[in-house]
């Protein structure tokens, strides 16, 4: 074997030269651009904070002076009333993070299985090729809240199961059905979206359809899809509420009866808090790995 | 002495365009042969067939004396055997350098982890780039990541390696350290056949240098009489353009 040809020092040396040279002079032309830029920056930054200050004052401004405030403020908006209700709407908001939960790794299950029959080739799997095409196609077109009572209401009639499960399974198993069925359409436009190049690569090395698929395609349209999927997922942190329409005892059903027995609708408004402040670490922490997952694997993230 | 590789007859069309129009050509153990021509020659399609990329559409194709050509063929076991380095790399790239390479030592043959590991290390010191093992592929130049591909395709010790125009990609400084590699594996014994436009090198690596032309065999023969007395008016021409 003779030296490896190229070697790691020879990549060196040819892609940082000069490495030893003394520290090269800015020159006047840079600095006076750089100046140029720090002027720009701080003034944009005093500009952002007066818009978006004269903006809050018109908004509010134009709120508390319509005639009907000081009732809404009162209806919606009472700090007393909030505090007493807290305790029972954060119990059932601990429901909805329950079924929330259970929920998102079903689907990420089940939704994953349904595009992959999707994908199978060969005649052998017509027949589940077409299931899962059916499936997509049924459970996207059918509201969630129909669903949800044909699950909730319909199976538990069929008294399959000899106990009574509570509201909140049925609750999850109709969140699974619906949500299964956008979650295999998003995944599958990640399959489809990953180069077939990268396919031939895996299966050249001998990698089996179902290898390929597993280790080369599968990590790959995962990582495109992310976004996607984690919009999906907020949505369903919403839907979880349905499940109150079981009657079951979540956020939304908690907030429903505490407005019953205060005659004030400002417990809804905390149930609407608690989903907000959910939603949003979800959000951030997607665009969190999005950009980890870029900057460890592309170069030239800022474009 | 058996042929690695041969190929009797071989017909593939695409729609009414006849590609490849019967490929005789056999190939000996530790042999290099390149497949030289214009672009739209076939020399690109036959590397896929032999690779079972392409079904064929009649003649045969024997890996080691087996017909690889029946469709009752174990796809998977005979890609497994040849080793395949693409035009554009085709690296993994949500794997680093290392696992790109231990993919199929560990999965198609089932080698255990540390050994596989071992294997990586040991290929990737003979390529240069061991620093590069825990590295994404993107983070690499094209010339690294052509060596990358060529040691994954390399480590599972194939009975035959199938360059599909491995420079052609690469920047005229990067070319170099790709076609020393490649000399180095031709050197250690390893059948290669490579669709290149590379004259120079085929020259000088090559046993037997093939040309194709409107996917027929034109004329083949060790390198110093297809480039320096070639018999056919076509050849003469083509070479004409790539020495001028």
């Amino acid at each position: 074997m003779t030296p490896a040809p190229g070697s790691a020092a020879a990549d060196r040396a040819r892609t940082t030269p000069g490495d030893d040279d003394p520290p090269r002079e800015v020159s006047a032309v840079e600095l006076e651009r750089r100046a140029f830029r720090k002027r720009q920056g701080a003034a944009s930054v005093v500009i952002s904070i007066v818009s978006t200050l004269v903006l809050a004052v018109i908004a509010w401004l134009l709120i508390i002076s319509t005639p009907g405030w000081a009732r809404v403020q009162q209806q919606f908006f009472n700090l007393e009333i909030a505090l007493a209700s807290l305790p029972r709407v954060w119990d059932g908001f601990l429901l909805n993070l329950r079924v929330l939960a259970m929920s998102a790794v079903l689907v990420l299950l089940f939704g994953l299985l349904l595009a992959t029959l999707r994908t199978l080739r060969g005649p052998v799997w017509l027949p589940l090729r077409a299931l899962a095409a059916a499936y997509t196609d049924v459970f996207r077109g059918i509201p969630l809240i129909i669903v949800l009572y044909l699950v909730g209401f319909g199976i538990p009639g069929l008294q399959l199961i000899p106990v009574r499960l509570p509201t909140e399974f049925w609750g999850t198993i109709a969140i699974t059905l619906t949500y299964s069925a956008y979650v295999s359409e998003v995944f599958r436009a990640g399959i489809e979206a990953v180069h077939p190049s990268q396919r031939h690569a895996a299966r050249s090395l001998g990698l089996s359809h179902g290898q390929s698929m597993r280790l080369v395609v599968v990590p790959q349209a995962f990582r495109k899809v992310t976004p996607a999927l984690m919009n999906d997922f907020v949505a369903m942190q919403k839907d979880v509420g349905l499940i109150s329409l079981l009657g079951a005892v979540d956020a939304v059903r908690a907030a429903q009866i505490e407005t019953a027995a205060y005659f004030n609708f400002t417990p809804y408004v905390v149930a609407a808090l608690l989903f907000v402040l959910l939603a949003i670490p979800t959000i951030r922490l997607t665009d969190w790995y999005t950009a980890r997952v870029r900057a460890r694997e592309q170069i030239g993230g800022i474009v | 002495m058996t042929a690695v590789l041969r190929l009797e007859g071989v017909w593939k069309s695409f729609g009414d365009h006849d590609v490849l129009r019967g490929i005789d050509l056999e190939v000996d153990p530790g042999e290099v042969v390149a497949l030289i021509g214009a672009s739209g020659s076939g020399k690109s399609t036959l590397l896929r067939t032999v690779n079972l990329l392409e079904p064929i559409d009649d003649g045969r194709i024997l890996l080691s004396d087996a017909d690889i050509s029946d469709p009752r063929t174990d796809v998977d076991e005979v890609r497994a055997r040849i080793g395949v380095v693409f035009q554009q790399y085709n690296l993994f790239p949500h794997l680093t350098v290392q696992r790109n390479i231990t993919l199929a030592l560990r999965h198609v043959h089932r080698m255990k982890k540390a050994e596989a590991d071992a294997a990586a290390t040991a290929l990737l010191e003979r390529v240069g780039l061991v620093d590069k093992a825990s590295a994404h592929p993107d983070r690499l130049s094209g010339g690294q990541q052509q060596r990358v591909a060529i040691a994954r395709a390399v480590a599972t010790s194939p009975e035959l390696l199938l360059l599909d125009e491995v420079t052609s990609a690469l920047d005229p400084e990067l070319v170099g350290e790709v076609l020393d590699l490649v000399r180095d594996l031709a050197v250690d014994g390893m059948t290669i056949v490579m669709a290149t436009h590379e004259m120079a090198f085929a020259r000088d690596v090559a046993d037997r240098v093939v040309f194709l032309d409107a996917g027929r065999i034109l004329e083949q023969g060790p390198p110093a009489e297809v480039f320096g007395a070639p018999r056919e008016e076509r050849t003469r021409e083509f070479l004409a353009r790539f020495t001028a």
